[in-house]
């Protein structure tokens, strides 16, 4: 059994390097060719690498330690808050803004996952959804301190490393989050490529037998939690760096309904899906609000509906599946 | 001071009652079949729709319109029981909850298509509105006919499953479901039936809401969240935990938001975190 599983990660990282290496390559060439060629698509642009940032942080609980979170937007928040609150107070340069509320996201995961990495299913969704509605019912309700409802404003960043001011067009926002991304990703990547990535799949695949193999679950389920917390404060630190505001919106369910959206679109556990299924998902919220923005809850039913009945997978999947069918037609042995 | 605390209370068991009567079918569906529902909500949202239509457009007395609105909202569950959910007891929970909870999103948006995004109420008749005098303080008579008529509909509901056959099937099905089959109940149609009074108590549930919840479009999304943590603190599959779990955070809602008004809804999340980090099964949950 665990010789078997041993080997279908291999089989999975060799595929991945195959296939998969160039669809990653393409998409952040795309992307860095967009930040050149569609100036005026760049704020479309940085919200699908801040989404897409986001989705890849709980793509490391979904696809790869197999925890569903129903609340994540409750760190994505907590960075967003803390990067708005410190350039008010004074830490207004947003590497060092961004560095640190981070870590407080990760903090503050810490804190939760002493609760939550002892429920599993229903309990644990239930309570990931209620610590993120309880922050969001604080900070609608301590105005005084996040603007409430209206938001946390006159948030004003300096220059980013004291050298590049952001602009009206949104190109230093754009390539700021881009290389957060990018490095983030490529964090990412490497972590689940490591000995702690593979013990989180033996989590998803066989919790009862890990234990067995020396691994203690509890403590890496724990270090996954906070490390995808750190990564999703990163992702709301550089929401607010680059709008200078922040909305109540960044701890609302609906975020973390969508995030979850990414992921499963893209493929849950491949990390570049999940930054596909931002880019389909923002792409689509903007044609479809863009149509009638009172039904848009009516497509994002029906988004997830179909996610679920159909999108076994993934994108990821489906490009997999195409692949392997160009090959047998050429007649290419594996 | 006391008449207050009496009156906080009072108001807190009957949101306590409210939310009992809209979960109750939820309690037992996810105990019995393991289906997260996250659409449930939006069952109590169409009873309240349908009892505000025939009130307001057809001139229904409103004690009539409350059954009728408890029986259309059966009649859809039914139906959809049928048609959608019995389709997806199969599948993994977080897809449950994704889909279930892409079904949410959609009814809002028809809702608003329907019904409009405008609040809608329902006039209450004479003999409900209005406050009762007592000794020493008032009472809201609504407040006083939710507790008699949700005192009563628990009491049925209680004793229909601890003394009624069917309620016997329910119990042995949560308990052991394939043990059942073989002793020749047909569990699938149980479950409808299950399935269909639940989503009825929901939607009269929703009916007697209006005026205290509001009824808008995003209800079922509002409510959400509450429906869930009522069902996980209570346990999954027990009735009468799931009643506690209703009235202590009916009360604990109510009595916070008077005592810590700037607290808000803090108290109503707070409390199912605190219960669950002692109890990870909720307060009754077997397993």
């Amino acid at each position: 059994m665990t010789v078997v599983q041993t080997s279908s990660v291999a089989d999975r990282e060799a595929s991945w390097l195959g296939r998969l290496g160039m669809i990653e390559i393409l998409f952040w060439v795309a992307m860095a060719a967009g930040g050149f060629l569609l100036p005026e698509h760049l704020v479309l642009l940085s919200q699908i690498l801040i989404a897409g940032l986001f989705a890849l942080s709980l793509d490391l609980l979904l696809g790869y330690a197999g925890i569903a979170s129903l609340g994540h937007a409750a760190f994505f928040g907590i960075g967003a808050y803390a990067a708005g609150l410190l350039a008010k107070a004074g830490v207004s340069e947003p590497l060092t803004g961004l560095v640190l509320s981070a870590a407080l996201a990760g903090a503050a995961d810490l804190l939760c996952s002493l609760i939550v990495a002892r429920l599993s299913g229903i309990a644990m969704l239930t309570v990931t959804l209620g610590i993120a509605m309880l922050l969001y019912e604080l900070m609608n309700r301590a105005s005084d301190f996040s603007g409430g409802d209206n938001g946390l404003q006159g948030v004003a960043m300096s220059p980013l490393l004291g050298l590049f001011p952001f602009d009206f067009y949104g190109h230093t926002g754009f390539w700021y989050c881009f290389v957060v991304t990018l490095a983030g990703y490529c964090g990412l990547r490497r972590l689940v490529r490591s000995p702690f990535g593979l013990a989180l799949a033996a989590i998803r695949e066989n919790v009862r037998r890990v234990p067995a193999l020396g691994i203690p679950v509890r403590r890496r389920v724990m270090t996954a939690f906070t490390i995808s917390a750190v990564i999703a404060g990163a992702a709301g630190a550089l929401l607010t760096d680059t709008t200078q505001f922040v909305a109540l919106e960044v701890l609302s369910f609906d975020r973390s309904a969508a995030a979850l959206i990414m992921v499963i679109f893209g493929g849950a556990g491949t990390l570049i899906g999940s930054l596909l299924g931002a880019a389909t998902y923002l792409v689509a919220r903007d044609e479809l609000a863009a149509i009638n923005p009172t039904y848009w809850y009516f497509w994002l039913g029906l988004m997830l509906v179909g996610v679920v009945l159909f999108g076994r997978g993934g994108l990821m999947g489906w490009i997999d599946n195409l692949w392997r069918m160009f090959r047998k037609g050429r007649g290419g042995g594996e | 001071m006391l008449a207050d605390f009496i009156n906080i209370v009072l108001s807190g068991v009957a949101l306590g009652m409210l939310l009992f009567l809209i979960t109750g079918g939820l309690s037992v569906v996810m105990g019995l079949m393991g289906f997260a529902n996250m659409a449930h909500g939006s069952f109590a949202m169409l009873g309240g729709y349908i009892c505000a239509a025939l009130v307001n457009d057809l001139a229904w007395p409103f004690l009539l319109a409350l059954p009728a609105a408890a029986v259309a909202t059966a009649a859809v569950g039914a139906v959809l029981e049928r048609l959608i959910f019995c389709r997806l007891y199969q599948i993994a929970e977080l897809e449950q909850v994704l889909l279930t909870v892409g079904l949410v999103f959609m009814s809002v948006a028809m809702a608003n298509y329907v019904f409009g995004s405008v609040p809608v109420t329902v006039p209450l008749p004479h003999f409900l509105s209005g406050a009762a005098e007592f000794a020493f303080f008032d009472l809201a008579i609504y407040q006083l006919f939710l507790i008699g008529f949700g005192g009563v509909l628990i009491a049925a509901m209680v004793l229909g499953i601890q003394r009624t056959n069917f309620g016997a099937k329910i119990r042995a099905a949560v308990d052991n479901r394939r043990m059942t089959t073989s002793c020749g109940v047909n569990v699938d149609r149980l479950f409808m039936l299950a399935f269909a009074l639940g989503t009825g108590l929901a939607g009269l549930g929703g009916a007697l809401s209006v005026n205290l919840l509001g009824l808008d479009p995003v209800f079922p999304l509002r409510y959400l969240v509450l429906m869930l943590l009522v069902v996980v603190v209570g346990g999954l599959g027990s009735v009468h935990g799931t009643l506690i779990a209703a009235l202590l955070l009916g009360v604990g809602d109510v009595v916070g938001k008077y005592y810590v008004h700037e607290a808000g809804a803090f108290f109503i999340y707070a409390i199912p975190v605190v219960v669950l980090l002692i109890r990870p099964i909720g307060l009754f949950g077997r397993r």
